[in-house]
């Protein structure tokens, strides 16, 4: 345990280079942090134009909608600035510059998260939260203790969900280097699943999103608990307070996935 | 010293036999080079598909709200709407390339300028060649999955596909011409990644992917589709397909898309040309 702690200062090394050589060019990074918040807005507007046509979505007005439209945001985009740029492990297989990481008495996981945390994306981060904010203080919800618990563990739980989803599929390119996209149907796909009710999915593809995958209790089935509304689906209501119990598992897969990935690694030299 | 341009002069034999002859060799060349990239294409495919379930799944409900008819579309339309765009996103090729400003920082892009075709043509050919094989293998997944999923509106009048053939080679030299636009901001800032962000979040709201833009109040969609080459890479192939309008309309839409991409072609040499005036002082 000792040891692990001792390597902490080295890691908060790693993030004070980052931070010093991306905030240098002062104008490029504002720039950055401006231009960022606009890919979350985009999202956010497009539901607004969607209720524009239509009083309700999937059987839900627009001021419960942006309940879950907020904890998707708020957890996706924290997800993305934190670990987001791990689906560059691609390049990092393609170019060989993962050996230089794995050669270092660190772990490979935090250094590359590390070595590239883009902090552009704190805007974006940043603007989630808002909305999340703006929509449970405009939704009319009852406020109860356990409510005001949940409205902090429901977009841990999903921060923490989103990341293993980035970290699993990025570990995909470990065998499949040319995977590409697929990951994006997963990460991107699941910020656009999470974001609208999912009462308006319906077949399989429901079943596995929301059930196998787990994206359900990310944003739907907390918001639910939030509102008092009971789902139509026929869910129970502590189905809200699930997401650390999708959150634990997901994490678990990622581990394993990132662990026998890194063994299974066979550098591209030789 | 007298000015001297990086390019060298045009050839002298005006021969259209020739220069057809050259940009369709490109354009297999472009054809080929992007037939190498199977497992990517699987990828993407499978991507373009699952996006398409999202979407197709919330614009069905926004019509079900909406009490059937949203818009002016009906579900059938919507489907055929969102499996169509997955189809023709990867055709026209909104984002992910950057093959040009690559070149330009690099400086690679000083063998382009030596060659007797001029670069605008030359990269256009090449892109038609990569839409080709894209049509191919990009656009029939999605389109397949819309059929076997969802109850999707199908084309009732024959000059529709013939309408609509011709509006996404329209889009495609659009989105070209945009693409090449953005990346030959590289020639001043060095760095393309803030036009490229620019490009990357805006052209899928106002080309009409996320939603379609009649979703919007008129007195934007009007100027947004007039004004802006936006509506003419994704909306208009789209509404061609689903028969919005009748066919006069149809063929008016497209004739705008016509308009803008000639405009669009012109501004790329126009600023091809300009860049290389700069290119030369600065590499000497």
């Amino acid at each position: 345990m000792a040891d692990r702690l001792g390597v902490l200062p080295a890691y908060w090394a790693l993030l004070r280079g980052q931070a010093r050589s991306q905030v240098s060019y002062r104008t490029s990074f504002l720039v950055d942090l401006v231009g960022n918040v606009g890919a979350t807005v985009f999202d956010v507007a497009t539901v607004l134009v969607l209720f524009r046509l239509t009083r309700t979505l999937g059987g839900f007005p627009r001021a419960e909608a942006m309940v879950m439209v907020g904890l998707s945001a708020a957890a996706f985009a924290t997800a993305d600035l934190a670990v987001g740029n791990i689906e560059r492990l691609r390049q990092y297989v393609r170019t060989g510059l993962l050996d230089a990481v794995l050669v270092r008495p660190l772990g490979a996981l935090p250094q590359l998260l590390l070595m590239d945390l883009p902090l552009r994306k704190a805007s974006r981060a940043l603007f989630g939260v808002a909305v999340l904010v703006a929509a449970v203080l405009t939704a009319g919800i009852d406020w109860t203790p356990a409510r005001v618990g949940l409205v902090v563990l429901a977009p841990v739980c999903g921060v923490v969900f989103f990341a293993s989803i980035f970290v699993t599929t990025a570990a995909l390119s470990f065998w499949w280097i040319d995977s590409g996209e697929v990951g994006s149907a997963f990460t991107y796909g699941g910020r656009d699943f999470t974001t609208y009710p999912v009462t308006v999915y319906s077949g399989w593809f429901r079943a596995v999103f929301a059930y196998v995958l787990g994206f359900g209790f990310v944003a739907y089935y907390p918001a639910l608990a939030l509102l008092g509304r009971a789902d139509p689906l026929g869910l129970p209501v502590w189905a809200g307070w699930a997401a650390p119990a999708v959150a634990l598992p997901a994490v678990l897969v990622a581990a394993l996935a990132w662990r026998v990935g890194v063994r299974h690694y066979r550098s591209t030299g030789s | 010293m007298g000015s001297v341009t990086a390019t060298v002069p045009p050839p002298i034999t005006r021969n259209i036999g020739w220069m057809f002859r050259t940009f369709a060799a490109i354009t297999g060349s472009g054809f080929r080079r992007y037939s190498t990239y199977r497992q990517a294409t699987l990828a993407g495919a499978f991507t373009n598909t699952v996006f398409g379930f999202l979407r197709c799944h919330v614009l069905l409900a926004v019509a079900t709200g909406a009490g059937g008819v949203a818009a002016g579309y009906t579900p059938d339309q919507l489907a055929t709407f969102v499996w169509v765009g997955q189809g023709l996103l990867a055709v026209v090729l909104l984002w992910g390339w950057n093959d040009l400003a690559e070149r330009i920082r690099t400086g690679d892009v000083a063998s382009d300028l030596l060659r007797p075709v001029h670069p605008v043509l030359n990269y256009l050919a090449a892109d038609l060649g990569r839409a080709g094989y894209a049509l191919l293998t990009r656009f029939v997944p999605p389109v397949v999955a819309g059929l076997l999923f969802f109850d999707v509106a199908i084309p009732s009048r024959w000059s529709t596909p013939p309408i609509f053939a011709i509006s996404v080679v329209l889009a495609v030299v659009i989105c070209f011409g945009c693409r090449y636009l953005v990346n030959a901001t590289a020639y001043w800032l060095h760095d393309v990644r803030g036009p490229m962000m620019i490009w990357t979040f805006g052209s899928g709201v106002l080309a009409g992917l996320y939603f379609p833009l009649h979703f919007l109040p008129d007195w934007v969609t009007v100027p947004l589709w007039l004004a802006t080459p936006f509506p003419s890479i994704l909306q208009t192939p789209l509404d061609v397909v689903v028969e919005r309008d009748d066919w006069p309309v149809q063929v008016g839409l497209v004739a705008v898309q016509a308009v803008w991409a000639g405009l669009i072609l012109l501004a790329c040499r126009a600023v091809q040309g300009a860049a290389e005036r700069r290119l030369v002082v600065q590499g000497g």
